[in-house]
């Protein structure tokens, strides 16, 4: 039991883990997270690093849908920027990978930008429509300019090698997943403690008051499109790197939406929404695989699997929108309370 | 330099055919637009429902080809209905923005249950359209595109007048200019919405089955709808006009830069022409400038 938590500085008050209950599971979660590819399976080491990765891109997309308020259904081609520089580097230059991971995210902030723009003009539902356009047109590019990037039969990458040791399998790879998603994470919850985040915040809810309090719309709401964009690039360089192959067609509309969905399903503008919600829903579809398999003749529904994802994809958003808009993130907190003042209030 | 005046003539009318169709599927999102104000991103979804209804009726079930329509068009109109009772409706005074995302998991669902019930190959409509090529000068101008064109305009024509003289018509042009003046003058608004919603289904829907007779009947065939929010965003959201005059215009342009620069110029063309527009007049051609205050 655990009611309130009386704070008596501001330092306090603005601490990211605000008791020490919250300090001790995160501690506990960080143990298990070390512990955890030493005793899952393989394809379990496989979904984790999934996971990771699309923790990135969906915490980034929290960042401007979430957090700023600019729909965006560009986040996976801006992934595709960034697996494409770290696959063209990497054939060309031979950096090392955490060079390239940096060039991944800033190439894909660059361009993130320059989508940006058209919102100093239009917004919302214009704005959305403005991002299917650029990632088709980036999609466009990625098929289309040959010398670049290999066209449609895309590109292959090279494992990445830390001291001489090539990461190649799942178990490898984590190591490198799990600090740069941990990373990401927390600067993308620290910075919703500084200025910029808080701008980013008054700008979502409500513009043109944020711009009469002083705060630049075109700076910031650029700002938000390239910080957002930065974090598809650094993830679209990790799919890269974990699926070794880049082609044009490994970032279709429908995996924006997937993000899209991620962020509502698990919460938009909170940082344990990005995160519940890219677990969620990279796992509903190895879960209807698993369902899937129950059946007596497995084989034959294995066709309708990928008509079904999409289905339960759909249905999780307009669910989530119409009966629980705030996602898995207040689902949690309602737990959490009821575990705060048990035994007083259920 | 011998420039094929006659090819740029052909291609051209090819493109308002086309531009005919998208037209047409433009006015089914202006019509929800208006009176809804909502986005419908489904709109490409909706259309391919229209025509894997037909396909089930005329092709399947083998019945004659104006039951397939006349079915196809009452089934989707039902979907409209239904769709706006169960999914829009709960988001009545919700932000803009969350109904439009609730219009994305619609077409995700639509998408699966095609996908799900009739396969993810390609099908083909039955041919009921003249096969005969239609000449205009020396331009021949394929006849499915021809007259897919002429239903388009003649439903068009149809859909405008009936809104101009209609009780429900006025009903509706009443609700987009006003909502709350409109429910004090006594006309039912939830009721306008229902209508909005199954008239933009039903339109939808003939455009499908023509788009699909043109080409083919695949689950992807909601890619048109991207083409169909060019269109109108290009014109305006809110305007009738304005989705007519965008679709003729999206049509030439995609079908000049199909011909002049290649088949995979069709997309990149007809977006960026979108974002030019967005750049420079966000509230397209003929839409109103709402101006926002604090």
């Amino acid at each position: 039991m655990r009611i309130g938590a009386a704070k008596q500085s501001y330092a306090a008050d603005e601490a990211l883990f605000d008791s020490r209950t919250q300090r001790v599971w995160l501690g506990v979660l960080a143990a298990a997270l070390l512990i955890l590819p030493f005793v899952a399976s393989q394809y379990w080491l496989y979904l984790t690093c999934l996971v990771g990765i699309n923790i990135i891109a969906a915490t980034g997309l929290n960042i401007l849908t979430g957090y700023t308020g600019q729909v965006s259904l560009g986040q996976a081609a801006f992934m595709g920027v960034g697996a494409y520089t770290v696959a063209v580097l990497d054939r060309s230059l031979g950096t090392p990978f955490f060079i390239n991971l940096i060039a991944a995210g800033g190439v894909a902030m660059l361009v993130g930008m320059v989508v940006g723009i058209p919102s100093l003009r239009v917004k919302g539902l214009y704005l959305a429509i403005a991002t299917i356009a650029a990632s088709f047109i980036l999609h466009f590019i990625f098929a289309n300019w040959k010398s670049v990037t290999g066209g449609t039969a895309g590109l292959t990458v090279k494992p990445a090698t830390l001291f001489g040791l090539a990461l190649d399998s799942e178990f490898r790879f984590y190591w490198l997943m799990l600090p740069l998603t941990a990373v990401m994470v927390f600067g993308a919850a620290n910075l919703f403690r500084t200025r910029i985040g808080r701008a980013f915040i008054a700008i979502r809810d409500r513009d043109i008051s944020a711009e009469v309090l002083g705060i630049s719309l075109l700076r910031y709401k650029l700002l938000s499109f390239a910080i957002s964009s930065f974090y598809a690039g650094v993830a679209g360089g990790l799919w890269a790197y974990f699926f070794r192959s880049v082609t044009p067609e490994s970032f279709p509309l429908l995996m924006s939406i997937f993000f899209l969905a991620a962020i509502i399903v698990g919460g938009m503008g909170t940082i344990l929404g990005g995160i519940l919600g890219a677990i969620f829903m990279t796992l509903v579809p190895e879960a209807l695989k698993m369902v899937f398999g129950w059946f007596p003749n497995a084989a034959e529904w294995a066709v309708h699997l990928a008509p079904v994802r999409i289905m339960v994809f759909g249905t999780l958003i307009v669910g989530f929108l119409i009966f629980e808009p705030h996602g898995l993130a207040e689902i949690w907190r309602r737990v959490r309370r009821f575990f705060h003042l048990w035994p007083f209030r259920t | 330099m011998n420039f094929d005046w006659w090819m740029l003539f052909e291609v051209s009318l090819a493109g308002i055919g086309s531009g005919g169709l998208y037209a047409l599927a433009g006015l089914a999102f202006v019509l929800i637009f208006k009176a809804t104000k909502v986005v419908n991103l489904a709109i490409g979804e909706m259309l391919m429902m229209g025509a894997y209804f037909f396909f089930a009726i005329a092709s399947i079930l083998g019945w004659p080809i104006w039951l397939g329509v006349l079915v196809a068009v009452l089934g989707s109109g039902l979907l409209g209905a239904l769709v706006e009772r169960l999914l829009i409706r709960p988001m009545l005074g919700e932000s803009p923005i969350s109904v439009f995302m609730i219009t994305i998991g619609l077409s995700s669902i639509l998408v699966g249950a095609v996908e799900l019930i009739w396969g993810a190959d390609q099908m083909r409509l039955p041919d009921f359209m003249p096969s005969d090529p239609v000449l205009i000068g020396e331009a021949m101008v394929p006849p499915k595109i021809f007259y897919g064109f002429l239903v388009a305009t003649g439903l068009i024509a149809i859909v405008l007048v009936v809104f101009r003289y209609w009780r429900g018509g006025i009903a509706l042009r009443a609700t987009a200019s006003d909502q709350a003046a409109a429910y004090s003058m006594g006309i039912n608004v939830p009721r306008v919405f229902s209508l909005s919603w199954v008239v933009g289904a039903m339109v939808a829907a003939i455009a499908g089955i023509i788009v699909g007779s043109i080409s083919s009947l695949s689950p992807t065939m909601g890619v048109f709808g991207l083409s169909v929010l060019v269109v109108v965003i290009v014109g305006g959201l809110d305007s009738v006009a304005g989705a007519l005059v965008g679709g003729i215009l999206v049509g030439l342009v995609e079908a000049w830069s199909g011909t002049y620069l290649g088949g995979e110029y069709k997309m990149l063309a007809t977006f960026s022409l979108l974002v030019l527009i967005l750049m420079v007049r966000p509230y397209g051609l003929f839409g109103t400038h709402e101006i926002e205050r604090l």
